[in-house]
Formats: C-alpha cells, sequence, structure tokens
C-alpha cells in the first residue's frame, strides 16, 4: 500500500484549507464579540421588525444569566463567546478556473462519494459554466411549488414575506431560554430555511434536491422552521454528504417543526462536517436543539440521522407527541472516529392519548473516540396506553473507544408501556476472514458490516440519500481496522 | 495447481501439522479424512491464509506462486474458494450485496471493471437454478437465522459465483441430512471442470459417495499416512480409524 489509510481522511477533510476561506470585504462584518450592539447590528443588516429584534435581545438578557451545560459525556476546552464574529456576509470561497485545481485527494473523496461532476464543481468552488443552469432549475422548482401553495425559502426571506407565520411560530416549540445553546442562536441566528405546507397538500418532491442546488452559506448559528399544515406531507432533506468545512468551529442551530392535525413531516439529516485531524485537533463542535411538536391529533413526526462529521456533537432530536394518536420517530447512525466524541439521541414526550415513539439508535465507535446515546421517554398521566419501543445498539471498532447508553424513562401513568432494548457488539475477526477469503478486502469488509448494522436506519432514508450515506459511512471508518 | 511441501504448522507452540505434503492438479477431486483433531481444518485454514496460525516450516505453491506471502484477500482472487464448516452470520447485508462485493473485488484485483447490473443478476438467477437455490434465500442477510443446511448450500452457491480454480469444502457434510447432502453434491459435481479442482475434507464416507474422489488421503497425527483411490474411503469405513492407529504403532 503507497498510503497509509489513515492520513487519507485527514488530507482530504483538510485539504480545502489550502486554498483557504477569505472574507472581501471587512466592513460587512460585526465587530467580534456579543452585545446588545451587536444584535442590534444583526437584526440591522436584516432589515428585521422590531418584534424581532426584541425576541433576539430577550433571548440574549435570558442567556446572560445561564451556564454552558455540564452534563453530557463531552469534554472540551473553554469557548470563549467573546472571540466569535457573529455577522458576516455570506463568505466567497476563492474561485477556481476547473477542477484541475482542486486537491485531488477531495476529488477521489467525491468520486467515492459519486458526487456528480457538476455539483463537485459547485461544492468545491470552481464556476460552474452554463451547461447546467441551476437558476433555471431553482425556478422550475419554485413554481412548481408555489402552485401549490408551498412555501419554502432562506429564513430571512421569510421573515419579510410572511412575517406573521414566522412570529407565530417561532420560537413556539424551542423557547429561546430552552437551554444555553438555544438562547445564543435565538439571539444571534443567522439564517437557515422555512417551509410552510399548506392544509391538504402533499408537498410533491423531496425537498432535499431544492436545497442541495441552492445550498446556502447559512453560517454557523442556523434556525430552521417547518410548518405542516393540516392534513399536509413533506419529506425534508437537510445538509450533505460530500465533506463540509467550516472556519467556524462552534454551530448551534435550531430546527422547529410543528405538525398540524393529521400532518407528517419527515425530516432527515446527513451530517458531515469537519471532525478534526487524528490527533482530535480542530473540528466543528456542533450545539444543536432540533424538536418537534405533533400538536394535533394523528400527526407524525420522523427524525432520520446519520452523524458522521464534528470533533463534537450534541444533538437530540425530539418530538412532543401532543395531539392524541400522534407518532414520533427517531432513527439514527452516529459514526465516531479518532477522537471525536458524540453525545446524542432523542426525547419522546408524551403527552396525548394513544400516542407511539420510537427510538432506534445505532452508534459505530472507532479509534478513540467516545460515543454516548442519552434518551429520554416520558409518559405523562394523560397520555394513556401510549407506547415507546427503544433500541439502543453499540458496535465497537477496536479497544480504544468507548461506548455509553444512558437511557431515562419517566412514566406517569399505568397503561402505557415502554420498552428499552441495548445491545453491544463487536466486528469480529471470523467475519473478516470469512469476507476477506471470498476476496473482499478488510476495508471494504468492515464498510459491508457497518451498512448492514446500520441498514435498519439507512431504509429510512430518502433513497438518493441513502446511497451518498452508505459510502460515506465507509469512508468515514476507512483505516479505523487493521 | 497446488503443491505443498512439508508443511509445519503450529498454533500457541503447539504443533498441528507435522510436515504434510499435497499435490493436487487441476481437474482432480481429492478427499482428505480422518479422525478429529488431526489437522483437517487446520490445513485448510493455512492455505487460505488464516492468520492465527503460525507456519514453522514448508512452502505451498499454488500455480507457482507462494501463497504464504499473499494476503487472504488475494489467495481468493487467485481462485482458492474456503467452504467454512461454520459460516458466520453477517446481520444486515444480503447475500446478492456480499456476492456484488466479493465479484467485483476479485474482478478489481484482475484488472477488470465492475460486472454489469444486469449481468450480474443474470449470474445470480442462473447459479440458484442450477443449484436448486430457493430465490428468497439472496434477499436474506448473509447465513443470519439460517438452517445448518441452508448455511452449507450458500457456500456452494458462493462457490458457484466466483467460480474459484480451487475449493477446499471443510466438513461441508457435517450437521446435514441426507436431501441437503445430495443438493450440495450435485451442486460441487456439476460445478467440476477439467480446469479446477476439489478438496473435500471430510469426516465420514459417506459424502463420498455422492461426490467421488479422484484421490484419498487420510491425515493422522498432523501428517498424510496414506493415500489412495477411492477404495482406500470405503476400507477406513469397514474397518475405522482404529485399523491406521494400529497400523502406524
Amino acid at each position: 500500500m503507497d498510503k497509509d489509510p489513515n492520513n487519507i481522511l485527514e488530507e482530504v477533510t483538510q485539504g480545502e484549507y489550502k486554498y483557504g476561506f477569505y472574507t472581501d470585504i471587512e466592513m460587512d462584518q460585526a465587530p467580534r464579540g456579543l452585545s446588545e450592539d451587536t444584535i442590534r447590528f444583526i437584526s440591522a443588516k436584516k432589515n428585521e421588525p422590531e418584534w424581532l429584534l426584541q425576541f433576539r435581545l430577550d433571548a440574549y438578557r435570558k442567556w446572560l444569566g445561564m451556564t454552558e451545560p455540564s452534563w453530557a459525556h463531552l469534554h472540551h476546552p473553554p469557548i470563549d463567546y467573546q472571540d466569535i464574529i457573529y455577522y458576516a456576509a455570506p463568505k466567497k470561497k476563492k474561485e477556481l478556473e476547473s477542477l484541475d485545481e482542486v486537491d485531488p485527494e477531495l476529488i477521489a473523496t467525491f468520486n467515492k462519494l459519486g458526487i456528480s461532476l457538476e455539483e463537485q464543481k459547485r461544492l468545491s468552488g470552481v464556476a460552474v459554466d452554463a451547461v447546467i443552469d441551476s437558476v433555471s432549475v431553482k425556478t422550475t422548482f419554485s413554481e412548481t411549488l408555489e402552485k401549490q401553495g408551498i412555501i419554502f425559502c432562506s429564513f430571512s426571506e421569510a421573515v419579510q414575506k410572511v412575517p406573521d407565520l414566522v412570529k407565530q411560530y417561532l420560537g413556539s416549540v424551542v423557547p429561546s431560554d430552552d437551554n444555553y445553546f438555544a438562547a445564543l442562536n435565538s439571539a444571534v441566528f443567522s439564517d437557515g430555511s422555512f417551509c410552510y405546507i399548506p392544509k391538504g397538500v402533499r408537498c410533491p418532491i423531496e425537498l432535499s434536491t431544492y436545497f442541495r442546488i441552492n445550498a446556502a452559506n447559512t453560517g454557523q448559528f442556523e434556525r430552521t422552521l417547518i410548518i405542516g399544515d393540516e392534513n399536509s406531507y413533506v419529506s425534508y432533506m437537510e445538509g450533505c454528504t460530500a465533506p463540509m468545512r467550516d472556519e467556524n468551529q462552534l454551530h448551534a442551530a435550531i430546527v422547529e417543526i410543528i405538525a398540524l392535525k393529521e400532518a407528517e413531516v419527515k425530516y432527515s439529516t446527513v451530517q458531515n462536517w469537519y471532525p478534526g485531524n487524528k490527533k482530535g485537533e480542530g473540528g466543528i463542535y456542533n450545539f444543536v436543539t432540533k424538536r418537534g411538536i405533533c400538536k394535533g391529533n394523528n400527526s407524525k413526526i420522523s427524525w432520520t440521522q446519520v452523524e458522521t462529521g464534528s470533533a463534537i456533537t450534541w444533538k437530540y432530536p425530539s418530538v412532543v407527541l401532543m395531539g392524541d394518536n400522534s407518532v414520533g420517530e427517531f432513527y439514527s447512525v452516529a459514526v465516531t472516529n479518532n477522537y471525536q466524541q458524540a453525545d446524542t439521541g432523542s426525547k419522546m414526550i408524551h403527552l396525548g392519548k394513544n400516542t407511539r415513539s420510537t427510538i432506534v439508535s445505532k452508534g459505530i465507535s472507532a479509534g478513540y473516540s467516545s460515543n454516548s446515546y442519552r434518551g429520554l421517554v416520558k409518559m405523562t398521566k394523560r397520555a394513556e396506553n401510549s407506547r415507546n419501543f427503544s433500541q439502543c445498539d453499540s458496535l465497537l471498532l477496536g479497544d480504544k473507544c468507548g461506548a455509553h447508553t444512558f437511557p431515562y424513562i419517566k412514566t406517569e401513568n399505568r397503561t402505557s408501556i415502554v420498552e428499552h432494548e441495548a445491545t453491544t457488539s463487536k466486528i469480529s475477526d471470523d467475519q473478516l476472514f470469512y469476507c476477506n477469503q471470498r476476496g473482499i478486502s478488510t476495508e471494504s469488509a468492515i464498510g459491508l458490516i457497518v451498512n448492514g448494522y446500520a441498514r435498519e436506519v439507512l431504509k429510512q432514508l430518502p433513497m438518493e440519500f441513502a446511497v451518498e450515506a452508505q459510502k460515506l459511512l465507509s469512508i468515514s471508518l476507512e483505516g479505523s481496522v487493521g | 495447481m497446488l503443491s505443498i511441501k512439508n508443511l509445519r504448522v503450529s498454533i500457541n507452540n503447539k504443533e498441528i501439522l507435522k510436515g504434510v505434503n499435497l499435490e493436487v492438479r487441476p481437474g482432480e477431486v481429492h478427499a482428505i479424512m480422518g479422525p478429529n483433531g488431526t489437522g483437517k481444518s487446520t490445513l485448510a485454514s493455512v492455505i487460505s491464509g488464516r492468520e492465527i496460525f503460525t507456519v514453522d516450516e514448508g512452502e505451498i505453491l499454488y500455480k507457482g506462486k507462494n501463497l504464504l506471502d499473499m494476503p487472504v484477500e488475494d489467495r481468493a482472487s487467485e481462485g482458492i474458494f474456503l467452504g467454512f464448516q461454520y459460516p458466520v452470520e453477517i446481520p444486515g447485508v444480503s447475500i446478492t450485496n456480499f456476492m456484488r462485493t466479493a465479484v467485483n473485488e476479485q474482478r478489481k484485483y484482475h484488472g477488470l471493471d465492475p460486472m454489469p447490473a444486469n449481468e450480474f443478476l443474470a449470474k445470480m438467477e442462473e447459479k440458484k437454478k442450477m443449484l436448486e437455490i430457493h430465490a428468497k434465500l439472496a434477499n436474506r442477510s448473509v447465513n443470519e437465522g439460517f438452517s445448518g443446511g441452508e448455511k452449507k448450500k450458500n457456500e456452494i452457491f458462493q462457490m458457484a459465483m466466483l467460480e474459484p480454480s480451487l475449493a477446499i469444502l471443510d466438513e461441508t457434510d457435517s450437521g446435514l441430512d441426507i436431501d441437503a447432502l445430495k443438493i450440495v453434491a450435485s451442486g460441487v459435481n456439476k460445478l467440476r471442470r477439467p480446469d479446477n479442482a476439489f478438496v473435500v475434507i471430510t469426516h465420514y464416507q459417506r459424502l463420498l459417495e455422492y461426490i467421488v474422489p479422484d484421490i484419498v488421503h487420510v491425515l493422522f497425527d498432523g501428517r498424510i499416512v496414506r493415500s489412495g483411490g477411492k477404495e482406500l474411503a470405503i476400507e477406513l469405513e469397514e474397518k475405522g480409524y482404529e485399523w491406521i492407529k494400529a497400523e502406524l504403532v
């Protein structure tokens, strides 16, 4: 072998830095640090209405009185919140003439992921020629959506276009003082996505297709709001399987989902942010609050996530099951390698009668990483005849990594049923030898076994996403054994 | 095709093979018999490259190449197939996916492009039909929840898909009822060609009624103590291994 496979991922993930990010105009940037002035600056830049400024300031004042949570199974040096630039105009990458100028290792990763040539160009900052006219594609999608009354735009755009909807639902699922990072986001959020599906409308496309084409630079404090009106359906996909890098170390996003009567919202994420190098240096700290509320009867919210990135992941996509007969689901694959740390899981809060929830969590740990599942299932007094099934599996590669499970169960009535199953397993030498004997290299064998292990979750992903996610899992674990 | 000379193998400093010699030519079927614990499975493992064993002495040449220098997956791509005595389960990985990966990794080793999907699926169908394998088997996870017979049939199916030049079947008959045994044996017979060879490891003569060997070897206490035609198997069955033991003393 001409190259230590351990280095490939590291090199690939660092590759883009060679070409650098740079901010061309200093004036379009808030002064470093956080104060009420910073928040007024952000709000003014975005031409926001007074109520939104007040929402931000209120959150900021609450944040000042809060302390960073320390209960998670995570370790990182203290974050200096005054050393962050909270607003900068969308950063431009240096535009390259052709793919020939892009780091070949990065191209290799793109090819492994099966990303099309045009998209490779876009992702690596090469000027896209007129062969694919993304503007016209965008227009086509927008027209399709508009015809049905679907609103799908950036958060800032929504504030201008449909302020009443934003005002009605912003902070209604994740209050601005919900937790330390939620308060921070509420004060300084940069941009994100807004989606509204009207009554009785079934969104005809996966909103990802659109999203990927328009993947905007949403910054480090992303804010997403999705509203499924009565009897509507939408499948929404966040993120991208390509290696995503950002010089902002701290990310604190909020996603709020509201499902009204008989509505169904399916939210899928594939997250592949820079995990830091092999020694655990650098990498994104990702503190995310994702929560949905099944507000109406017979509504359903489903979270599916594949997490391979970030140095630190702190994330518990949750569902509040308020309407009777409502359904909440959480399917997760979290991979940690090298020195990555993940503390992730889900909360299912059963308020309505006959509500049902499912949690399937598959943790895969390699290298020196630490992977924790943390979940809460709560059956309140009113939530009669409700059910939860939780399954938390851990797969260990090597003997230097750790897997932990912290399930919390609270039941306040006698008719609900809560089930919890947990397993821990390793890839056995017998499995590897069996694969090797069929001509399959150890690296491919690990990819195969890991994908098999995660299949239950991967099959929840929309088709095109699932194929990329499978490849991503293999790449993330390259060099983790042998 | 396969030439083993004075092979000495140990595990944890305990010598198991004490100088094995074996020549296998294309088109031949060899049977290796012997009581339990005499090193039959060890021999199969060492040929296929299992790392838990230490080769202390001797050489294994395969098509003129030194096999002991090759990693397990390269040996497989060079055409060596091991039918496992205890096939492992790989949850969540369908047989189709497993086989496609194996076929394409072997093609890659030989500098070929992956097999087109339609060609691959047609090949799967053909081999399933040939071996009378239930269509559903291909969608199940590798060996997961399989009965003993299904596992062994699956090994033969994989052999058919990979078309090895040397197949070593390690106690393929163990745990099989007579019907399963017949299906497995007929699969092997259908795959026999002038340019490939089989080494069938078995404890009982029963399998050899269905797969007729050209040469029978008796492995005892780490050495091949006797070789002969198919009559040797019958003689062994009649007189038992005690006969060999007695002769050696």
